[in-house]
């Protein structure tokens, strides 16, 4: 697949602040492309280069293969979606979805008609007569995306365009965004500090943090084999359960023992074991496998049940059925499965691969 | 600690809203009772009644053995709880944790031996004396807790305390407020609009819509079992699917033919709405069975320890919970079946559960 947008060793400071340092992208043709980091990250910085509104330090930005860098905004024909969803409040949606389009002295009946195929991709051919003030603020985000379709971009960009919506509509607006971007066909790339959405919509997860890329890969490979501990924390709920230990033919920590299931360690190696909460179970199945603990607390959320538990010196969270009854103080054993663990550096903090 | 009643309660405003409707609430003497609900369905309304914060309209609230209608909130000996404050930088733990104690005048020899009591059950002991900036966040959290806790009031009145959080703070704090409350078994009125919180921390959820109750019970009751369509749309992240279908057969039979266990009691030809939680379908590759619902995958999520699917399908876009170790592709042509015990059915025209 040809590449969409290539950024290359992008730097960009404001003042003492480094918000990007040497960050690479290479974001394939058609793809939906999530930026994915807490606030601060540089996700936004990354897309304001990318669009031409701000000014890398050092770095190139490719196009379709084609040296950007210099390029006004204008001339990189790119669509931008922001949280805000800044509708003129005097105009219908018809005339906000058109207003891009009207510079380009396009032909009344043709102007029309390209609203009428935004409209009927959004699903929102019913509220083309109305104003912002008399739509609710999904609708009014729907207007907002339909401006930017209007254009035929090359490549869309979008800023957190879900943030300000309720958990009900958000939801929605995943499943939505999804189908609009199969049935354009166009590259999406989209910056958001929500995991959920990231793994939900994103072909492709660029993780970002402190400015620098951390891992890029498809969302199932991030959730399954994290490049490092940072990103094995960012990505997943509840979080990945984290205990220090000991790494050499076994995994030793503050009262517990695990077999090392092959991780490549010499010596005995400061670690911190990573266990997924979905990944230890209550149901013992390996006696060898297992963390001791007394249940802290018993979080019930219908279609799972959380277990905390409370170790030697520290708490681990375990994905329970629904079915789990257990009390507070109760005496129990997590089973650890150890295919799916994950171990990384103490210090430098990288995951450490299998054997 | 101490029972709160609440009895017919009925609360006005001047410009003529109705926020409460005669609501009837008994929460129990150490219960750790939830009140969920959108914004403006009453439940802040309700909890600042107990408080004494607004006057109701009519109706009656009793706290322990006393009805408190008419007191002022310092007479009704309750704890208000906003919001976890962040601690007092300057001051050790054991101050942030003296100083509600102090500012309300109780001497010294009092306010120690609280702070201690509620170190001790918050296992604090050891950090009594340090700087909120050499703790972790988790001690961090446990000094707010306990600063909330220092008080022995009848009742602690909590309104979305969480909210302004982060996801990962607001989660472990959630273990911690639970924890702490079945320790110490207080009475806890938790306000929240937030359905995971609820589920995860209270003994009941009371579900309020537009100042009236719309049922009360146990997280897995109110999950397993919404009393009105308003409760099943609420509680549950895919929301439950809400499928229109006939009694055939012993079975509910949606649009496009598929088939749903039915309840005893219903009579044959009868219309309902069928209560599906997402993990009660099974989505596979298309086949030839008569009884599943064949659809079109539109949506994909692949959340990393399941992956929800929502399928277009004759009886409508229907949300599936998968594990993860099912692949199936977007825009692929699938089979949805329905696995389990019959689901709860409700009467289109009154929205409620079908009781029979």
């Amino acid at each position: 697949m040809s590449s969409a947008i290539v950024t290359t060793g992008i730097g960009k400071s404001f003042g003492d602040v480094h918000a990007l340092r040497d960050l690479d992208l290479d974001i394939p043709e058609g793809s939906f492309f999530v930026l994915l980091g807490p606030s601060g990250a540089g996700k936004t910085t990354t897309l304001r280069v990318i669009a031409g509104l701000e000014k890398p330090d050092y770095g190139t930005v490719h196009l379709n293969g084609i040296d950007a860098t210099e390029a006004t905004p204008a001339e990189r024909d790119l669509a931008m979606v922001f949280q805000s969803y800044a509708l003129y409040p005097k105009q219908t949606a018809a005339d906000n979805i058109a207003s891009p389009l009207r510079a380009r002295r396009m032909g009344k009946s043709d102007l029309d008609q390209r609203v009428r195929q935004v409209a009927e991709l959004l699903h929102i051919e019913h509220l083309l007569q109305r104003k912002p003030a008399q739509m609710s603020g999904g609708e009014q985000q729907r207007v907002a995306l339909g401006r930017a379709l209007v254009r035929e971009p090359r490549a869309f960009l979008m800023d957190e365009p879900l943030t300000n919506l309720d958990l009900k509509l958000r939801v929605e607006m995943r499943t939505e965004l999804t189908r609009i971007h199969r049935s354009l066909g166009r590259t999406f790339l989209y910056v958001t500090n929500d995991q959920v959405e990231a793994m939900s919509m994103a072909d492709q997860v660029a993780v970002l943090h402190e400015g620098t890329v951390q891992q890029v890969g498809a969302p199932t490979e991030i959730y399954d084999r994290p490049a490092n501990r940072w990103v094995a924390t960012f990505v997943g709920s509840p979080r990945i359960n984290l205990l220090p230990c000991t790494a050499n033919g076994q995994l030793s920590g503050n009262g517990w023992q695990l077999p090392n299931p092959g991780f490549a360690v010499e010596d005995d190696r400061p670690a911190l074991l990573g266990v997924r909460a979905e990944d230890l179970s209550l149901e013992v199945r390996d006696e060898a496998a297992t963390l001791a603990g007394t249940v802290y607390a018993v979080e019930p959320l219908g279609d799972r049940t959380l277990v905390d538990i409370e170790l030697a010196d520290q708490r681990i969270v375990v994905k329970a059925p629904p079915t789990a009854s257990l009390n507070i103080g109760d005496s129990v054993r997590a089973s650890v499965d150890l295919d799916r663990i994950h171990l990384f550096d103490a210090d430098g903090e990288a995951a450490i691969p299998r054997r | 600690m101490a029972e709160v009643l609440v009895k017919n309660l009925h609360k006005a405003f001047p410009d003529g809203t109705v926020a409460v409707h005669d609501l009837d609430l008994e929460i129990a003497d150490g219960e750790l009772f939830v009140m969920l609900g959108p914004s403006g369905c009453g439940k802040t309304t309700t909890l600042r009644c107990v408080a004494g914060l607004e006057t109701e309209t009519s109706g009656q609230i009793v706290i322990g053995d006393e009805v408190v209608s008419g007191l002022r909130p310092s007479q009704r000996d309750i704890a208000m709880v906003f919001q976890f404050y962040a601690l007092y930088p300057h001051l050790s733990v054991h101050d942030n944790m003296a100083f509600p104690l102090r500012a309300a005048g109780h001497p010294d020899s009092e306010v120690s031996e609280r702070v201690n009591e509620a170190a001790r059950m918050l296992r604090l002991e050891p950090l009594l004396k340090r700087r909120p900036s050499k703790l972790s966040g988790g001690e961090q959290q446990r000094v707010a807790l306990g600063r909330a806790m220092v008080r022995h009031p009848k009742a602690f009145l909590m309104d979305e305390p969480l909210t302004n959080l982060d996801a990962e703070l607001r989660a472990d704090m959630r273990a911690e407020v639970k924890h702490v409350q079945q320790r110490l078994r207080t009475t806890m009125i938790y306000v929240t609009h937030d359905q995971t919180e609820a589920m995860a921390l209270g003994n009941r959820i009371a579900i309020m819509n537009q100042g009236r109750l719309e049922q009360v019970g146990a997280p897995m009751e109110v999950y397993e079992r919404p009393a009105t369509l308003f409760a099943a749309r609420f509680i549950g992240s895919p929301p439950m699917n809400l499928i229109e279908a006939e009694v055939t057969n012993g079975h509910l039979t949606a649009a496009g033919g598929l088939q749903i266990k039915a309840p005893d009691g219903l009579r044959r030809g009868e219309r309902v709405i069928a209560g599906v939680r997402p993990e009660r379908f099974v989505v596979s590759a298309a086949d030839g069975d008569a009884e599943a619902a064949r659809g079109r995958v539109v949506s994909r999520e692949a959340l990393g320890d399941e992956t929800i699917y929502v399928v277009e399908t004759d009886a409508g876009l229907l949300n599936v919970r998968m594990p993860p170790t099912v692949r199936l592709a977007e825009e692929e042509v699938v089979a949805v079946r329905y696995q389990g015990t019959a689901p709860p059915v409700y009467d289109p025209e009154t929205e409620r559960v079908i009781d029979r």
